[in-house]
């Protein structure tokens, strides 16, 4: 290996410093959720102690924060099956052109570059004009659709351009069906890549905020609730609130990515079966 | 029997979900907000009408132009500091990390934060930034100044920081996709033939990246364009863009005037994307 050159160092601590810049103030409001009783919004700590969680967990004045939580829940997992199921199939569609696929392909585009607002201002509209009521598992689900099947269907569709389509005809020529080459050829050489799906899915959902604001009616969810906490709470309990709902999406993403990692191993382990067939 | 003689139709039954999905959440909508904005707004409901007050008004008045001018001014500086930044990042990633496992594992620490909610991570600023906050009291105990910063916090600069903060990752992912597909005999060659780093950099490597750039700078600059939390909330409400106008037209049930200006907002966007869209294939980059 040659040598590092000068530049490898000074792009090593510009990189150290972008990742400081990424997660420093998460960190910061990490630690300052241990304030003590006393303690304000920023340095210095009083003490440090567990209050503002207790604080979390009995006062239920500020709003109902578990409530939230458990829709925000239910919502993720909702928009991450729909997410994946539709996007595997967009993605397995959009392999052959067919009647308005141009169209369609530019709707998906403009799905994402909406500004957030139109979405939440739209469907807000058109369900008080049909005289439906706006719900957080009706329009709160649309509309976050709307942003999480973009990121699915652009995912699987980098995943079938790299698709090496001789797998398909080998099993066609064996004389699968096409369910039958879905089913045991396709899904699960495409699985890992649905697993990031699923993620985007489930974070997206849980974390959106814009597209929901107008269409989740009465009941919050929980990034809703933090933002309406927001105005009116000043003490460490939002930090609080913050450090468990990232320390929640971080144990989310750790799942995801440990399933991710041992589906591969799997996968390197069972690599090939040539040769161990019964004859 | 008959799905697979006819590929045409068994793919317009997959893509049926889809479509239904952006048909009832995504064009209905958007026609509802193009109707609405000709409507009328009384004190208490909007009726039907077919009149351009409310575009008359949006155009006639000063605040839209300031509005206006602040959403485009903080797409620019934001996409030209994420452009900087992002580019550094993904070729550091890219071009001076040897292993491949190494390049995936740090540029899973680069997204993680892409994955955790925006809104804590705009909260997370308040110790920071705040009169009192790390970075006023760092300065003084260095003796860089006498007087607490006032602007750091509820200004454009916190705006600003913010969506830096937030949207990086949009520059990172795409730029870094782009790159690891260069084939680096080229770079090789290049050296070859005696060009320098900077020469590399400048003829080789940022030509190639151009499409992912733009891919970033889409993001970018849509997320910032059509934004009204961030702006809201670090700028303490101080400052105004076009997202936030609909906002408050919206607190207001004025929905006639909130549609007139998202409609003039979104032929905004898809003008700037579709200008920068002609740079750049998407499908085939992906």
């Amino acid at each position: 290996m040659e040598p590092r050159p000068r530049s490898f160092y000074i792009l090593s601590a510009f990189f150290a410093l972008f990742i400081l810049f990424l997660y420093g103030p998460t960190i910061t409001i990490g630690i300052l959720s241990f304030q003590g009783e006393g303690g304000g919004l920023t340095f210095p700590m009083r003490g440090v102690s567990l209050y503002w969680f207790y604080d979390l967990f009995e006062q239920q004045a500020v709003g109902d924060i578990w409530g939230s939580f458990r829709r925000s829940f239910v919502l993720g997992l909702m928009v991450m099956v729909v997410t994946v199921v539709v996007s595997v199939m967009g993605g397995l569609a959009f392999r052959r052109k067919f009647p308005g696929s141009n169209i369609l392909f530019y709707l998906i585009i403009t799905s994402l570059v909406i500004p957030s607002i139109l979405i939440s201002l739209g469907v807000g509209l058109l369900f008080s004009q049909s005289g439906l009521n706006v719900h957080w598992s009706t329009s709160g689900f649309g509309a976050q659709l709307t942003w999480t099947l973009p990121f699915g269907l652009l995912i699987m569709f980098a995943v079938f351009n790299r698709f090496d389509k001789s797998y398909e005809e080998a099993a066609r020529d064996l004389g699968a069906t096409p369910w039958q080459t879905l089913r045991h050829v396709v899904l699960p050489i495409i699985a890992p890549s649905l697993i990031g799906v699923a993620l985007f899915g489930f974070t997206l959902s849980y974390d959106e905020f814009a597209r929901t604001l107008l269409t989740a009616g009465s009941y919050n969810t929980l990034p809703l609730e933090i933002y309406g906490m927001t105005t009116n709470v000043t003490s460490p309990v939002l930090y609080a609130l913050g450090t468990l709902t990232t320390v929640f999406s971080l144990f989310i993403i750790g799942i995801f990515l440990c399933i991710a990692l041992t589906t591969n191993r799997r996968r390197a382990r069972q690599d090939s079966d040539a040769g161990k067939g019964e004859v | 029997m008959k799905l697979r003689n006819n590929p045409a139709i068994s793919s317009l039954l997959m893509v049926s979900p889809l479509a239904a999905i952006l048909l009832i959440f995504l064009v209905l909508p958007i026609v509802l907000i193009v109707i609405v904005s000709f409507w009328r707004a009384t004190e208490f409901s909007i009726v039907p009408a077919f009149e351009f007050d409310n575009y008359e008004f949006l155009f006639g008045s000063s605040v839209t132009y300031t509005v206006f001018f602040n959403t485009f001014k903080y797409a620019l500086i934001t996409w030209a500091c994420t452009l900087l930044i992002g580019f550094t990042v993904a070729y550091y990633l890219a071009f001076h990390i040897r292993t491949l496992t190494w390049q995936i594992a740090l540029f899973l620490l680069c997204t993680i934060p892409f994955w955790t909610s925006n809104i804590i991570r705009m909260i997370s600023w308040i110790p920071f930034l705040g009169r009192k906050g790390i970075a006023n009291s760092t300065l003084m105990s260095w003796g860089a100044i006498d007087v607490p910063i006032e602007w750091l916090l509820f200004s454009d600069f916190a705006v600003i920081l913010a969506f830096v903060h937030l949207y990086t990752l949009f520059m990172v992912v795409p730029i870094f996709n782009t790159m690891m597909r260069i084939d680096k005999s080229l770079i090789e060659a290049a050296r070859d033939a005696g060009a320098n780093g900077a020469q590399i950099l400048w003829n080789v490597i940022i030509p190639l990246t151009k499409p992912g750039i733009m891919i970033g700078t889409i993001f970018v600059v849509t997320l910032v364009m059509g934004d009204f939390i961030t702006v809201r909330f670090m700028s303490g409400s101080q400052s105004a863009n076009v997202g936030r106008l609909i906002s408050n037209d919206i607190a207001l049930l004025q929905y006639p005037s909130a549609s007139a200006t998202a409609i003039v907002l979104l032929l905004t966007v898809l003008i700037t994307i579709g200008t920068l869209l002609r740079f750049v294939d998407i499908r085939k980059e992906l």
